[in-house]
C-alpha cells in the first residue's frame, strides 16, 4: 500500500502545464541542485581534506582543492592506526545486532499482527513507548547495568544494546506491514496445500519486503553509527567500533584530519549507498511505521 | 488459528475430567503468544527497562569514584545537582537548544519536502542528496564543521572573508554563543534529512483531487497552502516534532565532539552535562545519575505528548 503511494507523484503531474511551467522547472530545478549542494558540502570538503597531504592542512592560506592529490591517504591510513581491527567491530556490532533484531521482532510482529489476545494492548504499547527510549538518555543506566553484569568492554554489551534499543522500531514497522496484507492471502495458501510456515515464507514475507529492508537498513546504520554507549563502556583500542576510534586521529598529540576524514569517509560511504537504494521504501516505510 | 491447534491437540493428549481440560487449554490459550512475543518482551525489559530502573536506584546511592555503590544516599545526589552553579544555565540552555533547533529544523523542512514532491529533472538526485547527512555518522559530521570552523585552516573563514560577510578570521568555536549558535545549525542539519522525509510522505498521501477542487474553487498559491496543505500534514508535523524533540535533547554526539561543552560548561545541555559528571575529573555517577533521572522525566512528558498525538487507544492499528 505505502509501496504504491509513493509511485504515485512520479507517474502523476504536480506542476502546472503549460509555458508557465517551464520557468517554473528550472527554478526548482535550480533551487533542488543548491539545496543538494548544500547537502553534500561537507562531505565533500571531508573528501577533499582526506586527500590533502600532511603539509597542506595546516597550510596558508588555506586552499580548497589540494596542490597535491594524495589519494594515498586511504591506503597509509589502514597503517596509521588500527582501524581495520575498529571496522570489524563496527561490522559485527552492526550485522549480529540487526540480525538478532530481526529474528525476535519478526515472531513478534507477525503474530500480534495475525491474532488479538490478552498481551497484544500491553505488549504493542511496550513497543511503542520504548521506541521513544534513546540510549544516550539511559546511558547511565545501562553502563551501571554492564557494570554489574561484567559485560563492560565486551562486544556483546555492544550488540545486546543496539539490538534491544532498535527492536521497538522493527515490531513496529513489521507490525504495521504485516497488518496491511490481507489474511486472505494466506488462507488462499493454505488451500493449495501450504502449511502456516511455507505461506509464511512464501507469502507473507515477500510482500513485506519493503518493511523487512527498511527494518534491516535502519537497526544496522543506527548499529553502524552508533557512539554514546560504545564510548562508555568500551575502552580496550581493539574493542571500539570506528565511531569511537576516528576522533583519535585528532588529539592534542597528533592532528591528522586527512586519516580521520578518510577513515570517516570509508565509514560512511557504504551506509549512504544502502540508505539510498533503500529511499523508495523510505516514504513507504514512514508512511506505514510513524505517520499513520 | 495457531492456539486453537495447540489447545485441541492438548486436550486430546490428556484425557482429564471436562472442568480440568478447558481450564488446561484456557491457560494454554493465554500462554500460546509466549512463544510468539517472549523473545521481544525479554529484551526489551532486560536491555531498555533495566537501565532505567538501574538508572533511578544509582540516583539514590552513594557511587565512589571507581564506580562501588558505598550504600544508600537518599536524595543526596539530587541535593548536589541542584546546587551546582552551572545548573539553571545549563537547563536554560537547553530549551532554547531544543526549541531553537526543532522549530528552524521544521520550517526548514516543509520548504525542503515541498521541494522534493515537486516535479521536475534531477529530483532523485536531489533526495539522494537530502539523504546524505541521515546516512552519515553525526560524529563524523560534526567533527567535519569543526574542521570547517577551524579558526586557521577552516573553510569557513575563508568563504566568509571572500563574500565580506567578516574582516578577519573568526575563532567561532571558542566564543560560547557563536559556537552555540553553530552547534545548532549542525543539530538542524543532520534533523532536516528525517523531517524533510516525513514531510514528504505526509504530502504524497494528500489527493490530488483535493488540490483540483481548491483550483476550482479559485484558491490561489498561498491560501491552498494554508488551507488545505498545512492542516493536512498535522499527523505528520506531531510526529516529525515530537521525534526531533527527543533526538535533539539528546543530541551529544555534536556538543561533545565540537565544543566538549566547554568553555566550563558554557556550551552544555543537560545531556552532556549529565555525561560530564559522570566521566570527567572527580566523576559522581550518583549525581550523574539524578540528572539522568531529571532529563528521562522530561522526555517521558514528551513521549507521553506524543501518545496522545498519535491518538494511542490501546487496541489502535499502526
Amino acid at each position: 500500500m505505502s509501496s504504491l503511494s509513493n509511485r504515485r507523484p512520479a507517474t502523476v503531474g504536480r506542476g502546472v502545464p503549460g509555458s508557465a511551467g517551464r520557468g517554473r522547472i528550472v527554478l526548482l530545478t535550480a533551487v533542488g541542485y543548491l539545496v543538494a549542494f548544500v547537502f553534500v558540502a561537507p562531505y565533500l570538503e571531508m573528501l577533499l581534506t582526506a586527500l590533502k597531504p600532511d603539509r597542506e592542512l595546516t597550510a596558508s592560506p588555506t586552499t580548497f582543492l589540494p596542490k597535491h592529490w594524495s589519494f594515498g591517504n586511504f591506503v597509509d591510513v589502514w597503517k596509521a592506526a588500527p582501524i581495520w581491527t575498529n571496522m570489524q567491530v563496527s561490522l559485527i556490532v552492526a550485522a549480529v545486532s540487526t540480525l538478532i533484531a530481526l529474528l525476535v521482532a519478526l515472531p513478534a510482529a507477525y503474530y500480534t499482527a495475525r491474532n488479538r489476545f490478552w498481551l497484544r494492548g500491553p505488549f504493542l504499547l511496550l513497543v511503542l513507548i520504548t521506541q521513544m527510549f534513546a540510549p544516550t538518555a539511559l546511558v547511565i543506566g545501562i553502563y551501571r547495568e554492564m557494570v554489574y553484569l561484567n559485560l563492560t568492554d565486551t562486544l556483546l554489551a555492544l550488540i545486546l544494546v543496539n539490538a534491544a534499543f532498535n527492536l521497538p522500531f522493527c515490531v513496529w514497522i513489521l507490525h504495521g506491514y504485516f497488518s496491511s496484507i490481507p489474511k486472505a492471502l494466506e488462507e488462499a495458501a493454505y488451500i493449495d496445500g501450504a502449511g502456516r510456515f511455507t505461506a509464511l515464507t512464501r507469502v507473507t514475507l515477500p510482500l513485506s519486503l519493503p518493511g523487512l529492508v527498511t527494518a534491516v537498513v535502519y537497526t544496522f546504520i543506527g548499529a553502524w553509527n552508533e557512539y554514546v554507549v560504545a564510548l562508555t563502556i568500551t575502552s580496550s583500542p581493539n574493542r571500539q567500533p570506528l565511531t569511537v576510534a576516528v576522533p583519535g586521529f585528532v588529539t592534542s598529540y597528533q592532528q591528522h584530519w586527512q586519516y580521520l576524514f578518510a577513515t570517516s569517509l570509508i565509514a560512511i560511504v557504504p551506509v549512504v549507498i544502502l540508505f539510498i537504494v533503500i529511499e523508495r521504501y523510505l516514504i513507504g516505510g514512514l508512511t506505514a511505521g510513524s505517520v499513520k | 488459528m495457531h492456539d486453537t491447534i495447540e489447545a485441541r491437540g492438548a486436550g486430546a493428549r490428556s484425557p482429564a475430567p471436562a472442568s480440568a481440560r478447558r481450564r488446561n487449554s484456557r491457560i494454554l490459550r493465554a500462554l500460546a503468544p509466549l512463544p510468539w512475543i517472549g523473545p521481544a518482551i525479554i529484551l526489551i525489559v532486560a536491555v531498555v527497562l533495566w537501565p532505567v530502573v538501574e538508572m533511578v536506584w544509582t540516583s539514590l546511592m552513594r557511587i565512589s569514584s571507581s564506580g562501588a555503590t558505598l550504600g544508600f544516599r537518599g536524595t543526596g545526589n539530587y541535593h548536589d545537582l541542584f546546587g551546582e552553579t552551572d545548573l539553571v544555565s545549563v537547563l536554560l540552555r537547553t530549551v532554547v537548544w531544543v526549541v531553537g533547533v526543532v522549530v528552524v529544523t521544521i520550517v526548514v523542512s516543509l520548504a525542503i519536502g515541498q521541494l522534493l514532491n515537486a516535479n521536475f529533472p534531477g529530483r532523485r538526485v536531489v533526495r539522494w542528496a537530502v539523504i546524505v547527512p541521515w546516512a552519515a555518522s553525526v560524529l563524523m559530521t560534526a567533527l567535519t564543521w569543526k574542521w570547517m570552523l577551524n579558526y586557521y585552516y577552516g573553510v569557513v573563514n575563508k568563504v566568509l572573508k571572500g563574500v565580506g560577510l567578516i574582516d578577519h578570521s573568526v575563532n567561532w568555536l571558542s566564543n560560547p554563543t557563536q559556537a552555540l549558535i553553530w552547534m545548532m545549525w549542525v543539530a538542524v542539519f543532520v534533523s532536516l534529512p528525517f523531517t524533510s522525509f516525513v514531510i514528504l510522505a505526509g504530502l504524497q498521501t494528500v489527493p490530488q483531487e483535493v488540490y483540483e477542487a481548491a483550483r476550482v474553487d479559485g484558491a490561489g498559491r498561498a491560501r491552498t497552502y494554508f488551507r488545505i496543505t498545512l492542516p493536512l500534514l498535522r499527523p505528520a508535523l506531531l510526529v516529525a516534532a515530537i521525534i526531533n524533540v527527543i533526538n535533539v535533547f539528546n543530541s551529544f554526539p555534536i556538543i561533545y565532539a565540537m565544543t566538549g561543552g566547554g568553555p566550563g560548561s558554557k556550551t552544555d545541555t543537560s545531556t552532556t552535562f549529565m555525561y560530564k559528571l559522570a566521566f570527567s575529573g572527580t566523576g559522581d555517577v550518583g549525581e550523574s545519575a539524578a540528572m539522568a533521572v531529571v532529563n528521562f522525566a522530561l522526555i517521558l512528558i514528551l513521549v507521553l505528548l506524543y501518545l496522545r498525538a498519535v491518538g494511542w487507544r490501546g487496541e489502535a492499528q499502526p
